[in-house]
């Protein structure tokens, strides 16, 4: 164990902690404008979607312009799925029988 | 032993829901976790050193950056930074999280800000909106999706070369899992809009900015978008009303004026 990755490793602890910790402990339902309330509400949906959506269409380190790969081919029959039947269990279980098939055959 | 007789079936019960709503993330986090392990293991860290970067940081993707980045012999405040940036998306998600958490006490809260990932937002915040779901067990989700990604990350530093790549389609599993949670999120038009609009801003900003700042960019724009959008339709709702309830108001005046004469 090497006391200069420990520091290293704290110090990254520490940024990326409190980013996490700060709006926990200081934002609260009272006392926050309405149009922040609003904003904050449509905030999950575009996380969700800026997360997806990049990892979809490119890859590489800079990204690249990727479409049809199997993990985006893939993600049409889960995202019908889902639509579907609203079930995690069944999404998470078909999407990785599917990628799995999908990595095998293209 | 009374006391704690009366409490432990309840807390077994949260125990378990928060366990349970865990799956998906922990499945999902094997195979990364043990990627990771593989990689930093090949950087020269030791399986108690990755270990304690995962205890530490518990954040994949800027563990992957740090690991490459130190292999490559970059500085520790360089490593530090980027860290930081790249986690820094951790922030919206806290605040969309604080309105549903309710008020565990100020060391609850600490304890469960420490487990704010993508992954546990995700699924803790859909929890949240269906009702039904307690911080106590939102903080057992964040703690058994850390001890997965710990778990799994230490092991692969161990003996990640060889587990087989790939069995099971197990990589598409957190992919799945976001494709699902985006479906629950789809509340209405405005949120389906927001939803395109953060997409398309997402990936024009992926395929032109290195790293990933382009998810907080375009989070944080098409929200804001969304919010324009939504007032912008109040404004127009309020104004036919208004105008509606003049008209009404007119009727009434001249009803009154008739019975009046």
């Amino acid at each position: 164990m090497r006391s200069e990755y420990i520091l290293l490793f704290a110090a990254m602890g520490l940024v990326t902690y409190l980013p996490r910790w700060l709006p926990l402990h200081y934002l609260s339902r009272k006392g926050l404008p309405p149009w922040f309330v609003d904003w904050l509400e449509l905030i999950p949906v575009a996380i969700l979607s800026a997360l997806l959506f990049p990892d979809l269409l490119s890859a590489g380190e800079p990204r690249q312009w990727t479409p049809l790969t199997p993990g985006l081919i893939v993600a049409v029959p889960t995202f019908i799925f889902a639509l579907k039947t609203r079930s995690l269990a069944g999404t998470v279980v078909l999407g990785m029988a599917l990628f799995w098939a999908a990595e095998k055959i293209l | 032993m009374d006391e704690l007789g009366k409490f432990s079936p309840e807390i077994k019960h949260i125990l378990a829901r928060g366990i349970k709503a865990s799956w998906p993330i922990c499945l999902g986090y094997i195979p990364i976790g043990l990627a990771f392990g593989v990689l930093a293991q090949k950087a020269g860290l030791s399986p108690l050193e990755i270990g304690l970067m995962s205890l530490f940081v518990f954040a994949g993707s800027s563990q992957f950056i740090a690991v490459s980045m130190m292999g490559s012999g970059a500085g520790f405040l360089a490593i530090v930074l980027t860290t930081f940036s790249v986690n820094l998306r951790h922030l919206l998600m806290s605040s969309s999280l604080a309105r549903y958490l309710g008020h565990p006490g100020r060391r609850w809260v600490s304890l469960f800000a420490y487990g704010v990932t993508d992954e546990s937002f995700a699924v803790n915040l859909t929890k949240f909106l269906e009702g039904d779901w307690h911080w106590r067990e939102a903080l057992v989700l964040n703690h058994t999706a850390n001890l997965a990604w710990i778990g799994s990350t230490v092991l692969g530093g161990v003996g990640g070369r060889f587990i087989p790549e790939g069995a099971f389609g197990i990589d598409y599993a957190l992919t799945a899992m976001f494709l699902c949670l985006l479906v629950f999120q789809l509340r209405g038009k405005l949120f389906v809009l927001t939803a395109i609009l953060s997409g398309v801003f997402s990936v024009v900003l992926a395929l032109r900015i290195p790293g990933n700042s382009h998810i907080v960019i375009a989070s944080m724009l098409s929200a804001a978008l969304g919010v324009l959008l939504k007032r912008g339709h109040l404004r127009i709702r309020k104004s036919q009303s208004k105008a509606g309830a003049a008209s009404v108001s007119n009727c009434t005046h001249s009803e009154r004026d008739r019975y009046e004469k």
